[in-house]
């Protein structure tokens, strides 16, 4: 019986070491030698200044920007130190009103605008940092992004083809639109 | 639609061609035959036994490689329980994160002791990478090479014949890390890292937004922090162990965790690829494949059914969406459906698959909020919960509890035509027919046990976030995922309280080891037991006709203990939402 505690002692600290100290360790210095970008959290840099991740999301409310997917993080949407799904059940009211607000946020803000409303952008993502929108729900927004920037409709197309990711491999996963690189893109078109 | 079959399809592909290579490694490692690793590793496992004392020669009968499993479990407790309330004193806690409080550790402890991997807590919020690296992911680690130890000990009970012995565990735990655990992690963990989980040690970045955020306090939100770490070596372990207590608080929904399509196949693969396996390897030290492809089969089947259901409920979506004015039809330009608690780059059929894989297995990871999913499509996740984690199951435990229905299976079918039961050349005998039932009910009588206890006392119902029949699902998900050692949610229940900390805590401890024990229990009595050669009457157990009867037994088996009380919840749930 002793010699089985001590065993389980010896044992717990030698595989702390190899799984817990050498294992991650080794993975780290491969992972900052050959993907340092990823391995850092695919960070955006603008003139010297981090201005986001590509693969975290962010908040937009003004109508010159493409909006992003609600957000349930708190306190603030996509709170990237606390990631976070709304959680409501489908039958929850509080989910139908938030739905519905949305849409009329939406419409109020583009009032000609007679399109369907694509459910991704109505809808709060399960991390609540979804980067991503749908190429519908960037379809939906062209008509108020264009008109709000006093530019043609066939430019902001033009953009969103570019920062639209095909599945990947051209199998896995879904057509998507990266909100936070596009409305960079977006505000590099004025600067130009 | 299309597409989305098509990545089932390739999924289920990918994971069926790589069963026999991976098996018959695996196989070899576990007969102490040269496996390739053996010439490069082979010195470290020989320095391993010689730090801790452990002769690796000396057989154990079973009630001692159970003792030796216990204390290695104990002793992993205490130094993750103490890592978590002295973490403010350890380095490595750029955040400053103080003690984890008391119950919150107790639950954490227990829950990665027993591969369960149940977030009470935010890890971003929470855990330093100290405790993360140090406590967690060596739990990730070692818990699942315990579940598979004691797998290899139960097929060496079919095995072996007059045999006292059933092999020794620190061998069987040293061997599974060393040459299965951790070079498949360091694979997996490299590729999640190239598509963008982060891997680093530096403090949490901050980010000037595009666009500040106004709060409704009038204030201004100009920066973004975001929380990073040494997060690709953790993920890795946490899919191949079946562990699935994410880094994140979101879990494989994060974008940090589980960025891309490519790296969410790959997070699937890397949870049902060792359980799927492991089928073959039991085949294979059986002496015949074919009784590990008859489980396999068994296994797949129920899977797809079930996957097709989740699918095509999360696809319809509810009509609640769509009245409020949303389009939820499926274009080439979105997946619509069900979008709630979903990420875009996964779209309907991604999250779906993920949801059944996490639970068929014992994972537990998630990359959606199966709380937010329609009433059927949720009911998915956890009715495979509910079957006992046999549906692949968790590395080790899914495929010792299928052998359990199984044994229960040539039971029955040894009833019907009156003859002794017998499975892979051993007679079933009352001995070992009380501890399967024991196995198969235990975890039963826990979950609905735990559920009512919460469902009567004010401190459980306080949990329950969701109205309706919809808190009581949460309620019912949350002790079935403890006591099947699942680890997912119906995130919205308020878990963080001494009354859920505690009580889940102990479903998960009755649901791991009585089970664990049990099974090593029969493990030693086959062991002793001589050979029965198989004659005319023997029921075939590598046949079509004992798939059949497998899947009945499992399904009507969960179908009699839980229909119940799903109909309180899910069932009853759908009739409001189609109905209202």
């Amino acid at each position: 019986m002793i010699r089985i505690l001590r065993q389980s002692v010896a044992c717990i600290v030698v595989f702390t070491v190899i799984t817990g100290v050498i294992y991650p360790l080794v993975v780290t210095g491969v992972a900052q030698l050959v993907f340092p970008h990823q391995a850092n959290g695919s960070l955006l840099i603008d003139n010297g200044k981090t201005v986001g991740s590509s693969l975290i999301g962010q908040s937009f409310s003004s109508p010159k920007y493409f909006w992003a997917r609600p957000s349930a993080t708190s306190p603030m949407p996509y709170n990237a130190a606390n990631s976070s799904g709304s959680n409501l059940g489908p039958l929850n009211p509080a989910l139908t009103e938030n739905v519905k607000a949305r849409i009329t946020q939406l419409k109020a803000a583009d009032a000609a605008s007679k399109q369907a409303v694509p459910v991704d952008l109505v809808t709060a993502s399960g991390s609540g940092l979804d980067p991503d929108i749908s190429p519908a729900a960037a379809e939906y927004q062209v008509s108020r992004v264009a008109k709000t920037r006093n530019i043609d409709e066939s430019e902001v197309r033009k953009l969103i083809a570019e920062y639209t990711r095909d599945r990947q491999l051209g199998i896995l996963g879904e057509p998507r639109v990266n909100v936070l690189e596009l409305n960079l893109a977006l505000d590099g078109l004025k600067n130009k | 639609m299309t597409y989305g079959i098509i990545q089932i399809v390739l999924f289920l592909s990918v994971v069926l061609l790589l069963v026999k290579p991976l098996g018959w490694y695996m196989t070899r490692v576990y007969e102490n035959k040269p496996c390739g690793l053996d010439r490069i590793l082979g010195p470290v496992e020989r320095a391993i036994y010689r730090l801790c004392g452990v002769n690796p020669a000396n057989e154990m009968g079973w009630k001692r490689y159970t003792v030796a499993m216990l204390a290695f479990n104990a002793a992993g407790f205490i130094v993750l329980y103490a890592l978590m309330r002295l973490q403010g004193f350890l380095p490595l806690n750029p955040q400053h994160f103080p003690a984890v409080p008391s119950d919150m550790a107790f639950n954490t402890a227990v829950s990665f002791i027993t591969n369960t991997n149940w977030q009470a807590y935010g890890g971003e919020t929470t855990m330093s990478y100290l405790t993360q690296m140090l406590g967690l992911a060596v739990q990730n680690f070692v818990s699942a090479a315990s579940g598979m130890a004691v797998l290899v000990a139960l097929i060496r009970g079919f095995v072996r014949r007059n045999s006292q012995t059933i092999g020794n565990f620190w061998v069987d735990l040293t061997r599974s890390l060393l040459y299965i655990l951790i070079p498949l992690s360091l694979i997996i963990a490299i590729l999640l890292a190239s598509q963008g989980v982060v891997q680093t040690f530096k403090a949490y970045p901050t980010a000037t937004l595009v666009e500040p955020i106004t709060m409704a306090d009038g204030n201004s939100v100009t920066e973004q922090t975001i929380a990073v770490g040494p997060t690709a070596s953790q993920i890795a372990i946490k899919h191949l162990g079946t562990n699935g207590g994410g880094f994140f608080n979101a879990n494989s929904a994060h974008p940090l965790e589980n960025p891309t399509p490519l790296s969410n196949f790959l997070e699937m693969l890397a949870i049902i690829l060792i359980p799927g396996a492991l089928c073959y390897t039991f085949g294979k030290m059986a002496g015949d494949t074919k009784q590990g492809w008859a489980i396999l089969a068994s296994m797949v089947i129920i899977f797809i059914c079930l996957l097709a259901l989740c699918c095509w409920s999360e696809q319809k979506g509810t009509p609640q969406l769509i009245s409020a004015g949303a389009d939820l039809q499926a274009s080439s330009t979105q997946s619509g459906g069900n979008m709630e608690g979903k990420e875009v780059r996964f779209g309907i059929f991604n999250s779906a698959l993920f949801a059944t894989t996490t639970t068929g297995t014992s994972c537990g990871a998630v990359n959606s909020m199966h709380d937010s999913y329609t009433p059927l499509g949720g009911m998915v996740p956890m009715w495979l919960i509910q079957l006992g984690e046999v549906i692949f199951g968790g590395v080790g435990s899914g495929l010792y509890g299928m052998l359990a229905f199984a044994i229960l299976t040539v039971f029955i079918a040894g009833l019907m035509v009156g003859r002794t039961p017998e499975y892979l050349g051993k007679k079933i005998e009352s001995y070992e027919m009380k501890m399967a039932s024991l196995v198969i009910l235990l975890p039963i009588f826990l979950a609905l046990v735990g559920t009512a206890v919460a469902v009567a006392t004010k401190a459980g119902q306080a949990g329950a976030f969701n109205p309706g029949p919809h808190g009581f699902s949460e309620i019912l998900y949350g002790y079935s995922s403890a006591t099947n050692n699942n680890g997912s949610a119906f995130g919205g229940l308020s878990c963080n309280t001494p009354f859920y900390n505690y009580t889940l805590a102990i479903a998960m401890l009755g649901g791991r080891y009585l089970f664990k024990i049990l099974m090593l229990a029969i493990a030693g009595s086959l062991a002793a037991k001589k050979y029965v050669p198989a004659s005319a009457g023997t029921l075939s157990t590598s046949d079509s006709m004992f798939v059949i009867l497998l899947i009945s037994v499992v399904i009507v088996v969960g179908a009699l203990s839980f229909i119940p009380a799903l109909a309180l919840g899910p069932i009853v749930e759908h009739l409001m939402m189609i109905g209202r």
